[in-house]
């Protein structure tokens, strides 16, 4: 399943064309391009650098840290990597049934969680790739754009994202680093006046949720075969799924289908995931590439994320997010939808689920219970396993007689997506990059494909002054002939040696 | 209501406190909060993002505290303007774009705003603050503390 696009026969003979770090993608990530003396591209990579130093980050700590400690890694989705550490520290106390008051507001947090990055992502991050086109000029291609031609979407962006940070604020405790999860439960429930102040806007949440899907699905419409052909590529695709077959973000088994539909593995314990999933190396990358174990590491790659959840589940519990699923799937023409770009479909279908799904959880007694913990005998291993709005994230820990981390293994959503949006930039390279002069809107279709993975990079360093684009050609003597800088300003500066 | 209403000056810092000198911004904010500041809100994030543009709105100041790699030490003080640049386009915002975010969603101007950019030196995950950084910061809290002084206007 692997394009030829990976390794060129002779790369040292080839021109390298580096795009150093990727606009609107957290972190550090690169893309080499090597040339041939007729423009011919052959080989294409994405590096990231990985998330190294968690696993030595996390060890020596007490396993009751760990909720609050790994929100640490990322600022990006701290509240995926809180709730996943919660439920493997669940495991580790002897927690086999949370309390219906915990699973609701650890349901509620993940909600408010997804709903808030997936806004950010639409409004923010690729609505201006998609509202205008990837040849727009560029410096039309920001929020200003978005903003100055549709006024509405750009404030319901903002909006919908504050909803979903209050959510997160009110469950977990605080704006930022929560206690909310604990071992074996939470440590608060919302009082009346929590939930009456979360349910004075949900009704205009819900709507703006259901007007983001129309709005990207006639966006999708208007260049139909554009975007099903772009950066499209036939995957297997992984997900977490409830026991019914329902989508399920929080809590459930895993499903792995094929590019067909058909299923590879169903309902699987993902406490046992590491006998279904490898993670495999390759000597230039920093970011391990996870595939399937039973069909190896070329033909077993997968995706994760909104495409895969949306295609993977049977339904949704929800009424207007399943009028939408079913519309979606549709497209698919009796096969899983394989467009990249579907990603952002997939995405505000999620959305809106999130939308419906807090609705529903704010009119549940519930979420005021008394009963907050639930736990048994300390164990010494423990996995937990959610769907983070980019994919599927695992946390597992194993622990000492004094309950010290001795052994932590994570593997992050974009690492799922490692091999994947590798093939989506071979495919764009190949298609619209090849026999043809590079520029900037050329190699912008690159940093688009990549976009609509959402990949999260980074663990929220920042450093303010850093180019956010800088393009370089090397010829084979590792010289450099030319530089396409896009300064902070978005200024661009072409410099030839 | 859940929250108070705004007071008139914000100050907001932002960074990661497990990144090394990135916990710059989180050290002044707990440095802050034992502070008995009046008429100030203290708010702290992993990093900016657009719906901090309603953290802004009812304010009459704002200042921005962040750790920077490039600034002279101990720390650079400047007012900033709103500014469309490239973080737009990021998951992490510069306080200039999210000024200038404010002004495109809201229809007009943000409040007065100053960043106060602490130079730190190392920013790897686990890593404590340096000393040089926490020298820088209690070089900057000092400042601040000039700043809020009635007598001496930003």
């Amino acid at each position: 399943m692997s394009s030829n696009l990976e390794t060129a026969d002779n790369p040292k003979k080839l021109e390298r064309v580096v795009i150093n770090p990727l606009t609107r993608v957290e972190g550090h990530g690169k893309v080499t391009l090597l040339q041939d003396e007729n423009l011919h591209i052959k080989q294409a990579r994405l590096h990231i650098v990985e998330f190294r130093g968690f696993e030595k980050f996390i060890q020596g700590r007490p396993y009751w840290e760990l909720p609050v400690l790994v929100q640490r890694l990322c600022g990006i989705c701290p509240v995926s990597h809180h709730l996943a550490a919660a439920k493997a520290t669940d495991m580790l106390v002897g927690t086999t049934q949370l309390t219906p008051t915990a699973e609701k507001i650890r349901r509620l947090m993940h909600y408010g969680q997804t709903l808030q990055s997936h806004a950010l992502h639409f409004f923010h991050l690729c609505s201006p790739d998609l509202l205008f086109g990837f040849d727009d000029d560029v410096r039309h291609r920001n929020i200003v754009g978005v903003i100055e031609d549709n006024p509405d979407i750009a404030k319901q962006g903002v909006l919908l994202r504050k909803y979903g940070q209050e959510v997160i604020r009110l469950t977990a405790g605080k704006r930022i680093h929560g206690t909310g999860a604990i071992p074996g439960g939470v440590n608060k429930a919302l009082n009346r006046e929590e939930i009456d102040y979360l349910q004075k806007d949900i009704g205009q949440i819900v709507q703006w949720g259901q007007d983001a899907v129309e709005l990207i699905k006639r966006i999708f419409f208007e260049q139909l075969d554009y975007h099903m052909a772009f950066a499209a590529i036939d995957t297997n695709m992984m997900s977490m799924i409830g026991a019914n077959g329902e989508f399920d973000i929080y809590h459930g088994g895993l499903r792995a289908k094929d590019a067909d539909g058909g299923t590879i593995f169903d309902h699987v314990d993902y406490t046992c995931y590491s006998d279904y999933i490898r993670e495999g190396v390759k000597n230039w990358s920093y970011m391990k590439f996870p595939f399937i174990e039973a069909l190896g590491a070329e033909n077993g790659w997968y995706r994760v994320g909104p495409l895969a959840r949306v295609n993977n589940c049977d339904y949704f519990s929800t009424p207007l997010a399943e009028q939408q699923r079913k519309r979606f799937m549709d497209a698919g023409g009796g096969r899983p939808v394989q467009a990249s770009l579907a990603y952002h479909w997939a995405r505000q279908i999620e959305l809106l689920y999130c939308t419906e799904a807090i609705r529903e959880l704010l009119l549940d007694p519930d979420i005021s219970g008394t009963e907050l913990l639930n736990r048994g005998e300390l164990q010494h291993c423990g996995v937990g396993v959610l769907e983070a709005p980019r994919g599927t994230l695992f946390h597992h820990y194993e622990i000492d007689d004094d309950g010290i981390v001795n052994k932590a293994n994570l593997i992050v959503s974009t690492t799922n997506n490692n091999q994947a949006m590798n093939e989506s930039i071979r495919q764009v390279a190949g298609m619209y990059l090849d026999g043809r002069q590079l520029t900037e809107p050329l190699l912008n279709q690159i940093e688009v494909a990549i976009r609509a993975y959402d990949p999260c990079l980074s663990c929220a360093t920042h450093a303010m002054g850093k180019m956010p684009l800088e393009i370089i050609l090397v010829n084979e003597k590792e010289e450099v002939i030319d530089r396409l800088e896009k300064r902070v300003t978005g200024e661009i500066q072409r410099t030839f040696s | 209501m859940l929250q108070h209403p705004p007071n008139p000056d914000l100050i907001f810092t932002w960074g990661n406190p497990s990144r090394g000198d990135d916990a710059l911004g989180p050290a002044m904010y707990e440095l802050l909060q034992k502070e008995d500041l009046n008429g100030v809100d203290l708010l702290t994030d992993f990093q900016l993002q657009i719906e901090h543009t309603i953290d802004l709105e009812g304010r009459k100041r704002v200042l921005f505290v962040d750790a920077s790699t490039s600034a002279s030490a101990p720390f650079e003080f400047f007012r900033l303007q709103p500014e469309q640049d490239a973080s737009y386009t990021t998951h992490a915002m510069s306080p200039q774009a999210l000024l200038s975010v404010y002004r495109q969603v809201n229809g007009s101007n943000p409040p007065p705003a100053w960043l106060l950019s602490i130079r730190g030196y190392e920013f790897g995950l686990g890593l404590p603050l340096s000393t040089e950084a926490n020298r820088n910061l209690l070089a900057a809290i000092n400042h601040i503390k000039l700043l809020l002084d009635p007598a001496q206007p930003l």
